[in-house]
């Protein structure tokens, strides 16, 4: 689907632009595995699923990384983690939570033996360090997604920032 | 809320700025006169429409000329659609049909109305009919639909080689 020509500009050598609109409504379903993770997160609750070699998976895995079998037992994390690597993002696209600068960040739930990719609101570059502590913090109103995590933050209660 | 989550949305899209070349402009300025601007190949004068932006694919050589063509063409070939989907705005069955413009050598889609779907064959003459003149813009939806001229068919030798 995409949108119309009428915004054009002509330049002077008499070349057209004009803007073109491309998106798609997508949506899917999203398996057992995932329905059962995206449906803890809309409850305020995060979990993983577990390995053959003992490791939890968060976002859960589907299926077994070492043999393959799809995966079915699962292990709650806490809403509380370390930041694994990061990278500022200083201009906000269309589509991202936040609408000011943030961070892209792997974070370890404790708990979890995997890094799940989202947002921390640390205000500022500088205060961003592999390492460093982050929260959940939940969204509003929640809907069923990923964005239910609205973003993390740093850690504050000390008993999370360990 | 007790029930589970099936499904997701997951809304993707791109913001483009498009520029349509120096070829593909002088087309579309066309449009907005009125008039069917395609490009000729000083090589091997194929008579792209649309004209494609750069070079001949056959002669891989810069197309130079800006050649008007039509406005009548003739239907090379020809789907009648049956199908209902999404979106849909014309009442089925109708025909979307590839059309040689008089003097060019590239087909172009377009559709055809004004004729019955079994009526429609290869080698029609066709021509268009426009939107009022006040909504033209830059594009080839200026053109609402072919419809058949009533001249005798196109020979098959006239236009079989552009199949």
């Amino acid at each position: 689907m995409s949108g119309g020509t009428s915004e054009y500009t002509i330049a002077p050598d008499g070349s057209f632009t004009a803007p073109l609109e491309l998106f798609y409504p997508y949506k899917r379903t999203v398996g057992p595995t995932l329905s059962r993770f995206l449906t803890g997160l809309r409850d305020q609750r995060i979990e993983g699923t577990r390995g053959s070699d003992g490791r939890v998976h968060v976002p859960p895995a589907e299926f077994d990384p070492v043999t393959g079998d799809a995966l079915t037992e699962w292990a709650p994390v806490r809403p509380v983690g370390t930041v694994l690597s990061w990278s500022w993002q200083p201009t906000p696209v269309d589509g991202n939570t936040l609408q000011h600068p943030f961070a892209w960040a792997l974070i370890t739930l404790d708990g979890a033996d995997t890094a799940i990719l989202h947002a921390v609101d640390s205000g500022s570059a500088d205060a961003m360090s592999t390492g460093m502590r982050v929260a959940v913090r939940w969204a509003d109103e929640p809907s069923g997604s990923i964005t239910d995590i609205a973003c993390f933050e740093p850690a504050t209660d000390p008993e999370d920032a360990r | 809320m007790s029930e589970e989550v099936l499904r997701i949305r997951t809304p993707i899209g791109i913001h483009y700025q498009y520029s349509a070349g120096p070829h593909t402009s002088s087309h579309l300025l066309g449009l907005m006169d009125g008039k069917f601007i395609g490009r000729r190949c000083p090589s091997c004068h194929l008579v792209y429409m649309p004209p494609r932006n750069g070079t001949c694919a056959k002669c891989g050589v810069l197309l130079a000329e800006d050649v008007e063509v039509g406005p009548k063409g003739t239907i090379t070939t020809f789907c009648i659609v049956n199908v209902p989907f999404l979106g849909q705005t014309i009442k089925i069955p109708y025909v979307a049909a590839t059309i040689l413009l008089d003097g060019a050598d590239l087909g172009m889609q377009h559709l055809i109305q004004e004729v019955e779907a079994a009526d429609v064959r290869m080698g029609m003459r066709v021509e268009p009919v426009w939107k009022p003149r006040d909504e033209w813009e830059p594009s080839l939806a200026n053109v609402i639909y072919f419809r058949p001229t009533g001249e005798p068919d196109a020979d098959f030798e006239s236009f079989g080689g552009h199949l």
